[in-house]
């Protein structure tokens, strides 16, 4: 009985030695160049990047050609924003075009970059209790459903994504806000603020409207019962730029790393790997590149 | 730093003014986890009682089972609830995912076997001869099981506020389950969750101190009745 | 004390108990009667099994085998088990009372019992008055002395008004003084209120004060049963005397007989005794301590009735209060039990020679091979 005792002892000791070991040695990067002096970089994006798994492939891309690692923050838009305010990223990959731009105007990011764009789409259920189906024009639709009396499920987030929608009930006249008791009866906020997925599941659940972007949605087909409703619309457009946090306000960022993120977003690489992004697993690509494009011409490259 | 002292002043701002919305999801935290805390009480302390003071076949394996539940993390009782009741589950039908009823599913399975171990331990702690002694004034088994139970009150209201204080500040199966709906399922935790993703850092603090306000008034009451009954 | 009405039905009885734990038999006992208003002892060693007994007479056990009858009808089922707790009463070795007041404590039976809360009070009242406790209803259990602990158990049991009340070793477990006191008003109770009782207990004192009967149980059986005078000056076998410590045990032959007097050879020495037992026999003897005298030499000049005379050493000598125990190695060891006076006045100290007296009719013979 003694001997167990102490053979169970060292047995432990052995198992978490071991697990010291590897978790340090794994600590220890895969670059393959000279590492750059600060290699750590933090970079705030959304939800709807990493939903995607765009980021899964080009992180380590980035990784192996620069050295640099990434400590990726996914959140909302407007919270990947609210980290930029204070310092808290290096460099921000977000699609909240009125939040960024207000960004800017504070001057606390430099060298806004046009990256890629997707689209949102109005999803339902196959039983499409509003009659939106085929609707080109995004706020018809959501007027029909503001009529119809159906549940509309947005995230309630300040994410991107919750933006836009936002936007578009205003377009019609409808004032929606996050937290607010004054919200439409049908009007449902929910979700965890993990993404749209957890929300796409909620309308799912509950057969209800919403918005999402298309990646999101081609990636969650498994486990989500919604149709797409309306699509096409310019106003549902996802746009993506990448911006530098100011060195000149928070001079401990890692402003090289920020550059050099920056300017892998926007090489002809990694813009044809966003091309193809998703065209074998779903048939058609979840985003499309824009570097170097204005506004006005995406879409054309 | 600041945005502590943000927080703390807009909790304080908030249930002065009894903000509505704030004290809706107190509300509702409150009305969720209380009622999964009674009903694992009504199921957990009787099973708890008879764990500890009869002998059966395979009551170890029982005892493992119920020592292994005590530190179910709750984020898996909340998958295994979720896949439970969605859509495509066995239990689909119900259509409570996302609702208050699947939280409390979800929280009674967590604070049932924190409430069954407790139990367990109070009763077996008793003097083995005392049962003989009740038994012999002529108690049925019904009430020598009560009259145990009495005996046992102090370490049971321990159990109580180990059951409650597991599920009003756990997170995960709530998420998981609720959805975090505003008006519906959104409760204390899962909206501080909500609210720092958000990026609203201050007001996630100051949820967090009305957490902590309610979860400590809540013990403080039920502390007073377990020393109360200790020093008369 | 009054005499066993044993030729009266019993109130309770009991046939073939058998109690085995992992292949090992506690309790192994044929049969055991109990009658009306009598006080019944068991006596016994440790392990012998009286716990046991008493356990499973108040059916707060099941044996394996074996019924136990009330009133001449068996308790087999729960209901009947329920039924027999509610007309008895049970006091523990340890007080056993509940995280309450002593007025909790006394009264919970009486609820259980459904006794109507007017008799409840007066009950209560009148049994904490009688047993000195009336002051402490309000305090907690378990600030209470083992005494007033004990007194509010046997408060509890006696409010109770049982048919049969059964104690296991009550007073065991309480300091000497306290004990003292609490024995001698237990025995005033149960001679006011005439309760038919059963009470284990290990202490020959205790049996000798209270009991109207008493069993010896050995090995999970009762070897005897008798009045306390009849077991305590003749114990049936070595065994009993041994325990109830009755007085020296000698084994020896009977060398010869004649007139209902044998000479029985222990070691060099010879003894006689009253006895029938044929030359050859070897036999068990049983010198009670209080037979033996210890005289000074020169002793031949003395004529006294007494048979047996050994002349020894004193090896040693246990005061206990005002008595002496002297034991002396007269070719076999022999203790005497003597007043300290006379100890002192004669001057015995270990190593001193003296003769041992001792009368035939005094010497019981325990066995025979």
């Amino acid at each position: 009985m003694r001997n167990t005792g102490k053979i169970l002892s060292v047995c432990l000791i052995l198992v978490v030695l071991a697990g010291l070991i590897s978790f340090t040695a794994g600590c220890g990067g895969t670059a393959t160049v000279t590492p750059p002096a600060n290699p750590e970089l933090i970079m705030a994006s959304t939800t709807s990047t990493r939903d995607s798994g765009l980021m899964d492939v080009l992180i380590p891309i980035f990784e192996q050609q620069t050295g640099y690692k990434i400590k990726p923050v996914y959140v909302g838009s407007g919270a990947a924003i609210s980290m930029g305010q204070q310092g808290n990223a290096d460099v921000l990959l977000v699609h909240s075009p009125a939040a960024e731009v207000k960004f800017m105007s504070g001057n606390f990011g430099i060298n806004r970059l046009l990256i890629m764009h997707n689209d949102f789409i109005i999803v339902g259920p196959t039983s499409d209790p509003a009659g939106i189906k085929g609707i080109t024009s995004a706020t018809d639709a959501l007027k029909k459903i503001s009529t119809s009396g159906i549940n509309f499920y947005s995230r309630g987030d300040n994410s991107g994504t919750d933006a836009l929608e936002k936007a578009l009930w205003k377009k019609i006249g409808i004032t929606v806000a996050d937290n607010s008791s004054s919200n439409p009866k049908w009007y449902i906020e929910g979700g965890t603020g993990t993404g749209m997925l957890d929300l796409l599941r909620i309308a799912s659940e509950k057969n209800g409207y919403t918005i999402t972007d298309r990646a999101t949605y081609l990636a969650s087909k498994a486990v989500v019962a919604l149709d797409i409703m309306v699509q096409g619309d310019p106003a549902l457009l996802n746009i993506y730029h990448v911006i530098q946090v100011n060195p000149a306000m928070f001079p401990k960022v890692n402003a090289e790393g920020a550059k050099a993120f920056s300017d892998f977003m926007v090489s002809d690489a990694t813009q044809e790997v966003i091309k193809n992004y998703g065209v074998d697993k779903y048939g058609q690509p979840l985003f499309f590149p824009d570097a170097g494009n204005t506004e006005a011409e995406l879409g054309s490259q | 730093m600041d945005m502590i002292w943000d927080g703390i002043k807009q909790a304080f701002l908030l249930l002065i003014h009894g903000d509505p919305q704030v004290l809706q999801i107190a509300w509702l935290s409150l009305l969720i986890s209380g009622s999964a805390t009674l009903i694992s009480l009504s199921i957990g302390i009787p099973l708890g009682a008879v764990l500890g003071l009869t002998r059966f076949p395979g009551r170890r394996f029982v005892v493992s089972l119920v020592n292994t539940g005590m530190g179910l993390p709750p984020v898996v009782v909340g998958l295994i609830v979720s896949m439970f009741l969605w859509r495509n589950g066995p239990l689909g039908i119900l259509h409570i995912m996302y609702t208050p009823y699947a939280m409390v599913i979800a929280q009674f399975i967590i604070a049932l076997p924190i409430v069954v171990g407790f139990t367990m331990a109070a009763t077996q702690s008793l003097d083995p001869k005392l049962r003989l002694q009740i038994t012999s004034l002529g108690a049925s088994r019904v009430q020598l099981g009560w009259i145990l139970l009495k005996e046992a009150r102090l370490p049971l209201l321990a159990a109580i506020m180990a059951g409650f204080g597991a599920i009003i500040s756990e997170v995960g199966a709530s998420m998981m389950v609720g959805g975090n709906i505003f008006g519906q399922t959104r409760v204390l935790t899962t909206d501080i969750v909500g609210e720092n993703s958000k990026g609203e850092f201050a007001y996630a603090i100051a949820l967090s101190v009305i957490l902590m306000v309610l979860v400590y008034a809540v013990n403080f009451i039920l502390t007073m009745v377990q020393q109360r009954s200790k020093v008369r | 004390m009054n005499q066993p009405q044993t030729d009266t039905a019993p109130l309770m009885e009991a046939k073939d108990l058998i109690v085995a734990y992992s292949g090992q038999k506690v309790l192994d006992l044929p049969s055991i009667q109990v009658f009306q208003n009598e006080v019944l002892g068991i006596i016994g060693p440790n392990g012998s099994g009286k716990t046991t007994l008493l356990l499973c007479l108040t059916r707060l056990i099941k044996p394996q085998t074996g019924i136990v009858s009330y009133h001449g009808t068996s308790i087999l089922d729960g209901k009947a088990v329920l039924q027999l707790h509610r007309q008895i009463a049970v006091v523990f070795q340890e007080s056993l009372l509940l995280n309450n007041s002593v007025w909790d404590n006394v009264v919970i039976g009486l609820k259980l019992r459904k006794v109507k809360p007017k008799e409840i009070k007066a009950r209560a009242e009148k049994w904490l008055e009688r047993f000195g406790i009336a002051a402490l209803v309000k305090r907690q259990a378990r600030t209470l002395s083992s005494g007033e602990a004990k007194r509010t158990s046997l408060a509890r049991a006696f409010a109770l008004q049982p048919e049969v009340l059964f104690l296991d070793e009550p007073f065991t477990a309480l300091d000497g003084p306290t004990r003292q006191e609490l024995l001698e008003d237990f025995k005033s109770v149960l001679g006011e209120t005439r309760i038919t009782t059963v009470i284990v207990t290990h202490d020959r004192n205790e049996a000798l004060a209270l009991t109207d009967r008493v069993g010896v149980i050995i090995g999970g059986n009762i070897v005897q049963l008798g009045t306390p005078a009849e077991v305590f000056s003749s114990p049936a076998n070595e065994e009993i005397a041994n325990f109830i410590e009755a007085g020296n045990i000698v084994h020896g032959v009977v060398e010869t007989q004649s007139e209902g007097l044998a000479l029985v050879r222990v070691g060099e020495r010879q003894i006689e005794v009253c006895s029938e037992l044929p030359a050859g026999s070897r036999v068990i003897l049983l010198i009670p301590y209080d037979d033996v005298t210890i005289n000074l030499p020169p002793t031949d000049t003395i004529t006294t009735s007494a048979r047996n005379r050994f002349p020894g050493k004193v090896v040693k000598l246990f005061r206990t209060g005002s008595q002496v125990r002297v034991t002396i190695n007269c070719g076999f060891h022999l203790t005497a039990l003597i007043t300290r006076k006379s100890a002192e006045e004669m001057g015995l100290r270990e190593g001193m020679e003296v003769v041992a007296m001792v009368k035939a009719v005094s010497i019981h013979v325990l066995a025979r091979h």
